[in-house]
């Protein structure tokens, strides 16, 4: 099976720094904002977001910015795919009502599990504003869904597969240094 | 392991035990949103089969599938023989043909849940609520599931790898008091507590043990003060007792069982400051347990019941989700 | 009718010919040109077998079981006898109901079907029921019991056992205690434990039959223990025989082999009274199987209708149906047992029940001018056990999809073949006459 790397460590750190800035950017500032990720690899990636917005704006604690949202429960296709270990949910004290929420997650595909996360955000609360942010849009959309902010727009076959490796979820064997890989397609 | 049906504490290993509890921390959860309910089980039918009164364990069953978005169906169904109307199997062929996804079930004599699920009259995933004095498995892990969060702690606002998450009962000492032999509950809680790493004495008269005990994982002893002062438990469930076996010759009468078995407010006492004192209910107060035991700080009675909900969730969304081959 | 049989070996000994006439074994080559031959070259001819212990139902739950259906099994089974228990509906306890099943049996010409008469008025155990006329009657009453049910006073029983004294008659003990067993529903042991099911002490059957012999030799009376089915119970037979007593003693095919770890399927083709116990019992059984402790292995062929079966176990029916499987699972059973051979299977399925019960026309031996009762049996017949193929309206056989390699190839009833290949062919040409010989 072919593989190849797409995004290396360096290309992921500069992404998420730029996404950071451009949330900020739009934002106006980092008041009122709360970034969610979606397990299992939405949610370091928020975290490194929350870091990246902290270290840009004097004052802000990543912790008090990030949380996690479990759309196990929210999924349209729990008859039919395997049994899913359902992942912690958290929100920041604070909660999400009235605030401007950034849905995080590493790959964006059908859109399904965006729309998963928006029912389960809507059993959570009312927040003012739902945006997306992902590390990679592979296409292939099933659901009328885009991202706000894109680390990488990366055409793919539909037979290809994307995986998105991080030192927080996948540091056991053979890992290097966090990266994005495409396997499969065309031999 | 592959869990298609949940008939018996000893469906369960560790790993699974653990990732039900797990889940059931999750669940927990949505009792303080703002929403109520998930969508997981949404557009699925469960039925509530009961061939036995119990309004308790129905209605925890009936909340836990409707707070997954369920739809319920409550069938009492009477008698249980051919004699007193219609049979297991045609009551099992009606529920099929009416495409039942999932059948919770609660019947007078053991090894019902058993049959409806092995004997091929229908699909759908049995979980019991209940048989004879067979096993309460749900019970036991509700129990399972309220001592780890007092000895572990609950996690932090559903934070993953904090509190209980992950972890099992090693290390602790759980006694059952009272009649195991026609206990589902005391059953149910030898095994899961054992799976779970606990270790389990059982204290009753051996009138009220069932002949081959010893071959249970548990210890067994016949006096309860000897068993506090030798085990120092973490935590003492009590079992009702039923005041008729008396005429059945279990124990001569019931003073004289509260006076050898039941949880005084001396024996509440001579446990450890921090044993937990718990109970399936209903309670027979002044009988089993005291009152100083029954509204004592330590008692769990209430946190077992509220923590029904939660424990019956995960158990319907791992057996009614995942492989399609119900 | 003339039948030769050629080349069976009879008790598995060397091939020989076997020459039927009028009913009647014959002198090789005196018989003349016969009507049919059997070829039997690798078959067993042993004495057509003897069942002490069948519930046939009928009069009362013919949707169970008839005379007819029964019969039909019996011969299907190799038994040219089969002795009828008391529990029909209504009780066989007076002349007139045994009389009936007697009548029946005839009339259907399978198997000879001798009645055994209820001990007390309708089982319920409180008095004695007709026992003298049951005897007097056209049956012929030899044995009596209360199967199903235990006749557990002990005054009772003693009186019974007296009683039956004047006219040879016998008590057949069902053993087991009641206040013991309220509720059981399996072997009281780690099983039943786990299981929560109400638990059905060895004691309960290992106390009636210590009083039991001791009643017998005390008056000096005959006892015959139904479906022994404890370790216990046959150490006390043993003690029993030693100090001469007149006790005989049965055990069932499924007692021999089959254990109350099989309850853990929660699957009533297992629930049975007595239960099934554990692997050591069944050992000692078999045990006392070879060393004559055990007299005969009888059935308690017990069929039930369908709907008493698929349910949940505690309201299942006992019983298991045993007529047309007894010789391949007793087989089965006992395969590794030492010293168990086809002369074995004669002694305990054929001679001494017939002797027991008093049937003159069975359990005989291969002289010329016995009773031509005699089944061929094919040692070499792997096949699954399949339910469905019975002549039984019973379907409770806890062996379905067992592997066995013993099947019953013909069976001869007083001369006449009701089984040939395996295939029922006709009742007794005589069944409807006054000349049938039974």
């Amino acid at each position: 099976m072919r593989q190849r790397t797409v995004l290396d460590e360096h290309e992921i750190t500069r992404a998420v720094t730029r996404i950071a800035h451009e949330i900020l950017e739009h934002n106006k500032g980092p008041q009122d904002l709360v970034l969610l990720g979606i397990p299992t690899r939405g949610v370091p990636l928020a975290r490194r977001l929350a870091e990246r917005i902290a270290g840009i704006e004097p004052g802000v604690d990543a912790e008090e910015l990030t949380g996690s949202l479990d759309i196990t429960m929210y999924r349209d296709d729990l008859r039919r795919s395997g049994r899913r270990k359902v992942h912690a949910t958290s929100i920041p004290a604070a909660g999400i009502d009235d605030k401007t929420v950034v849905l995080v997650d590493d790959v964006l595909f059908s859109g399904r599990s965006i729309r998963a996360a928006l029912d389960a955000l809507a059993a959570l609360g009312r927040p003012r504003a739902v945006r997306l942010a992902v590390l990679v849009d592979r296409g292939h959309r099933q659901y009328p869904i885009r991202a706000d902010h894109v680390g990488k727009n990366l055409p793919t076959a539909a037979s290809e597969r994307v995986d998105v490796r991080l030192r927080e979820t996948d540091a056991a064997d053979g890992f290097t240094g966090d990266e994005v890989l495409i396997t499969g397609g065309e031999e | 392991m592959a869990l298609t049906s949940l008939l018996s504490a000893s469906d369960l290993d560790r790993r699974t035990a653990v990732e039900l509890l797990d889940l059931a921390e999750e669940m927990a959860t949505v009792a303080g949103r703002e929403v109520k309910k998930l969508p997981a089980l949404r557009g699925r039918t469960v039925v509530n089969l009961f061939f036995e009164d119990s309004t308790r364990t129905r209605i925890s069953f009936e909340a836990a599938a409707k707070r997954l978005s369920a739809d319920v169906i409550n069938f009492a169904a009477k008698g249980s023989s051919v004699s007193k109307g219609e049979s297991l199997q045609d009551t099992a062929q009606t529920l099929a043909a009416m495409g039942v996804d999932g059948v919770v079930v609660r019947h007078p004599g053991s090894g019902a849940p058993h049959r409806l699920a092995q004997a091929g009259w229908l699909e759908a995933p049995i979980i019991n609520a209940g048989d004879g004095t067979h096993e309460h498995p749900t019970q036991a892990l509700l129990d399972a599931f309220t001592l780890r969060r007092v000895l572990h702690g609950e996690p932090a606002s559903g934070a993953a790898g904090t509190g209980a998450d992950g972890k099992d009962l090693a290390g602790a000492t759980v006694m059952i008091v009272g009649d195991v032999l026609h206990s589902r509950v005391a059953r149910s809680n030898v095994r899961t507590l054992h799976t779970l790493g606990a270790s389990v004495v059982l204290v009753a008269p051996a009138t009220l043990l069932p002949w081959g005990v010893e071959s249970w994982p548990c210890q067994v002893r016949y006096d309860l003060d000897e068993a506090i002062a030798e085990f120092a438990p973490d935590a003492v469930m009590m079992l009702r007792i039923q005041l008729e076996r008396m005429h059945q010759a279990f124990f001569p009468n019931a003073r004289e069982y509260t006076r050898l078995w039941g949880l005084s407010a001396a024996r509440l006492h001579a446990l450890p400051a921090d044993a937990w004192v718990m109970h399936p209910g209903p309670m027979n107060r002044g009988v089993e347990i005291s009152a100083a035991a029954a509204d004592s700080p330590r008692a769990l009675v209430l946190d077992q019941v509220a923590n029904g909900v939660a424990v019956r969730m995960a158990t319907l969304y791992h057996l009614l989700t995942g492989e399609d081959s119900h | 009718m003339r039948i030769r049989i050629a080349g069976a070996r009879v008790l598995g000994g060397q091939a020989q010919d076997i020459e039927i006439a009028d009913g009647r074994l014959a002198e090789p080559g005196s018989a003349g040109r016969p009507d049919l031959t059997v070829d039997a070259d690798g078959l067993i001819a042993l004495p057509g077998l003897v069942d002490m212990h069948v519930h046939l139902r009928e009069p009362g739950r013919e949707d169970a079981e008839t005379v007819e259906t029964g019969s039909r099994a019996a011969a299907r089974g190799g038994f040219t006898a089969v002795l009828a228990m008391a529990n029909t509906q209504p009780t066989a306890d007076t002349a007139g109901v045994v009389e009936q099943v007697w009548r029946l049996g005839r009339e259907s010409g399978w198997t000879q079907v001798q009645p055994i008469g209820a001990v007390t008025a309708g089982l319920e155990g409180t008095r004695l029921a007709e026992l003298g006329a049951m005897a007097r009657s056209a049956a012929g009453v030899r044995i009596f019991s209360d199967d199903g049910h235990c006749v557990s006073d002990p005054l009772l029983m003693r009186r019974a056992l007296e009683y039956v004294k004047g006219f040879d008659g016998m008590i057949a003990q069902h053993a087991q205690e009641p206040r013991l067993t309220e509720g059981a529903q399996m072997n009281e042991g780690v099983v039943s434990a786990e299981l929560g099911l109400p638990g059905w002490p060895a004691a309960a059957e290992e106390a009636i039959i210590a009083r039991d012999v001791l009643l017998a030799q005390h008056v000096g009376a005959r006892l015959h223990i139904c479906h022994v089915s404890t370790a216990g119970s046959v150490e006390i037979i043993r003690w029993a025989k030693s100090r001469g007593a007149r006790i005989t003693a049965e055990v069932t095919p499924h007692h021999l082999i089959l254990t109350d770890d099989l309850v853990r399927s929660y699957d009533p083709v297992y629930k049975v009274n007595p239960p099934l116990r554990t692997a050591e019992d069944a050992a000692a059984l078999r045990q006392a199987v070879l060393d004559g402790t055990i007299d005969v292995i009888a059935t308690d062929h017990a069929p039930h209708p369908a709907e008493h079966k698929c349910c949940e176990w505690t309201a299942a029916a006992m019983g298991m149906v045993g007529m047309e499987t007894a010789l391949a699972v007793v087989r089965l059973a006992m395969r590794e047992e030492e010293g168990f051979g086809w002369d074995q299977v004669a002694r305990l399925m054929s001679r001494n029940p017939a002797r027991i019960a008093g049937l003159p026309g069975q359990g005989h031996g291969f002289e010329p001018g016995a009773h031509a009762n005699i089944v061929l049996v094919d040692p070499g017949a792997p096949h699954t056990i399949d339910p469905a193929d019975s002549a039984s309206l019973g379907r409770n056989n806890p062996f379905a999809g067992t592997e066995v390699d013993t099947a019953v190839h013909s069976t001869f009833l007083y001369g006449h073949p009701v089984v040939l290949d395996g295939e029922l062919q006709a009742p007794h040409p005589a069944s409807k006459e006054d000349t049938w010989p039974l």
